[in-house]
């Protein structure tokens, strides 16, 4: 059974060659990637497993970087650094302050 | 560790197929092909993935392998090859004569 | 991190949350509403800083293809360098005065005028990202992974790089613990040029095997 990140040799389809200059938010789950890796509380492979983990569905339908975020979540949450309560309400007060943002600057 | 393999040995790639981890591509496994380099030895990340520490270090190789040997149809020319780094634990010796 | 939107100061410490990345009006998606909790609850518990987190951005812009592309030129130039550089490439960049490269092994393989290297990673997006910063996106593409190990010639194409069939074209698959940079051959008309010249004409694109440097392109 192939796994299904495990892509060499598999379907078709055009390569977009042009390169697009990722956003502010993709280099910051960069960054917080790699500070993990450096205070050792992620390790490349972990990383790459939790990628693998993800449904095909999301895997094939997320962008690259909301695959790395969604996966560093449930890494955080099972690694015990936060729990998904924390990071539930945490998300409900950002977007409770972006909503009162956009109304702001309408 | 020793290493098993010399660069120019014949080896196959196990056809093995367990869930978890594995940094040994699904289009390779079975195939046979040529031992390009060691590379160096270095943790499984096989066991790296679930926060354990992949000791002992194992020898990781680059295979090189004719794409013609790798896949049915292909279409290039028949020196083109893949190159791939795979784990000494999953390759095997193979004979240098490569049957059809 | 700190930021400030049309010069609005905000009276605690998160980031502002109205961004110009999504900035069609409405909400902002699920999954980068995630990126800020995540970030801001990793700052809460002391695990990362602010600072940390803009100078790695900071770091991993200033990578970008600048010390590949010196490290080719200078390979171009020297030939006992080059020869260093193939039999131990992170060596070769140290040489160089590159010393950043964290846990990096390199190897470079080079272009001739009988072999067209190309670099992918199947498996998820491998690249050597302590030299040369962030990959392309096509890099980490799907139909990239899914197609150039089974039909290099033809993605090629899709670059407008077209290889004759006395040239064997390798595919190297990024598996494991190496990463890869593809040593370009230096092109007809370059002789007498400078190091920065040379460097000039080597596009990311070209260190992966994508495409070829040309003469034709001096901006110096």
């Amino acid at each position: 059974m192939r796994r299904h990140h495990d892509l060499g040799g598999t379907g078709d389809g055009p390569v977009d060659t042009r390169s697009h200059d990722p956003a502010l938010w993709e280099k910051r789950v960069d960054a917080v990637r790699n500070l993990l890796g450096h205070k050792k509380l992620l390790t490349t492979d972990e990383h790459r497993r939790h990628i693998e983990d993800l449904t095909p569905e999301d895997y094939d339908r997320l962008s690259y970087y909301e695959r790395w975020i969604l996966s560093l979540s449930h890494h955080l949450i099972e690694r015990g650094i936060f729990t998904a309560d924390e990071l539930g309400r945490k998300m409900a007060e950002v977007e409770a302050r972006e909503a009162k943002d956009r109304e702001q600057y309408k | 560790m020793s290493a098993r393999f010399r660069a120019g040995d014949a080896v196959a790639v196990r056809a093995a197929y367990p869930p978890g981890h594995i940094r040994t591509p699904y289009y390779i496994r079975g195939k046979r092909g040529i031992i390009e380099r060691l590379c160096g030895e270095f943790a499984n990340p096989e066991e790296l993935a679930f926060g354990r520490d992949g000791l002992p270090e194992r020898p990781l190789y680059r295979v090189r392998f004719r794409q013609q040997d790798v896949w049915p149809d292909y279409g290039g020319t028949p020196e083109d090859t893949v190159d791939i780094e795979i784990f000494e634990h999953w390759l095997e010796p193979a004979a240098r004569e490569i049957t059809a | 991190m700190s930021e400030r939107v049309h010069g609005h100061p905000h009276d605690h410490d998160h980031a502002r949350t109205f961004q110009p990345d999504h900035d069609d009006g409405g909400p902002m998606p699920y999954l980068q509403v995630m990126e800020i909790a995540t970030r801001e609850l990793l700052f809460e518990k002391g695990i990362i800083t602010p600072d940390e987190v803009r100078r790695q951005i900071e770091r991993m812009d200033e990578r970008g293809r600048w010390r590949g592309a010196r490290v080719v030129a200078r390979a171009w130039m020297d030939p006992a360098f080059k020869a260093r550089l193939l039999a131990n490439g992170r060596a070769g960049c140290e040489e160089m005065g590159i010393t950043d490269l964290e846990a990096l092994r390199l190897v470079v393989v080079e272009n001739t005028d009988k072999v067209h290297n190309v670099i992918v990673c199947t498996l998820c997006s491998c690249y050597p990202k302590p030299l040369m910063g962030l990959p392309p996106s096509w890099y980490k593409s799907l139909p990239y992974r899914k197609r150039v190990v089974r039909e290099p010639r033809a993605v090629l194409k899709e670059f407008g790089l077209e290889l004759p069939d006395d040239v064997v074209v390798r595919v190297h698959d990024s598996t494991a613990d190496m990463r890869y940079m593809v040593l370009p051959r230096r092109p007809d008309g370059t002789e007498g040029w400078s190091e920065e010249a040379l460097a000039a004409i080597v596009t990311r694109d070209c260190m992966l095997g994508t495409a070829v440097p040309r003469a034709t392109e001096r901006r110096i």
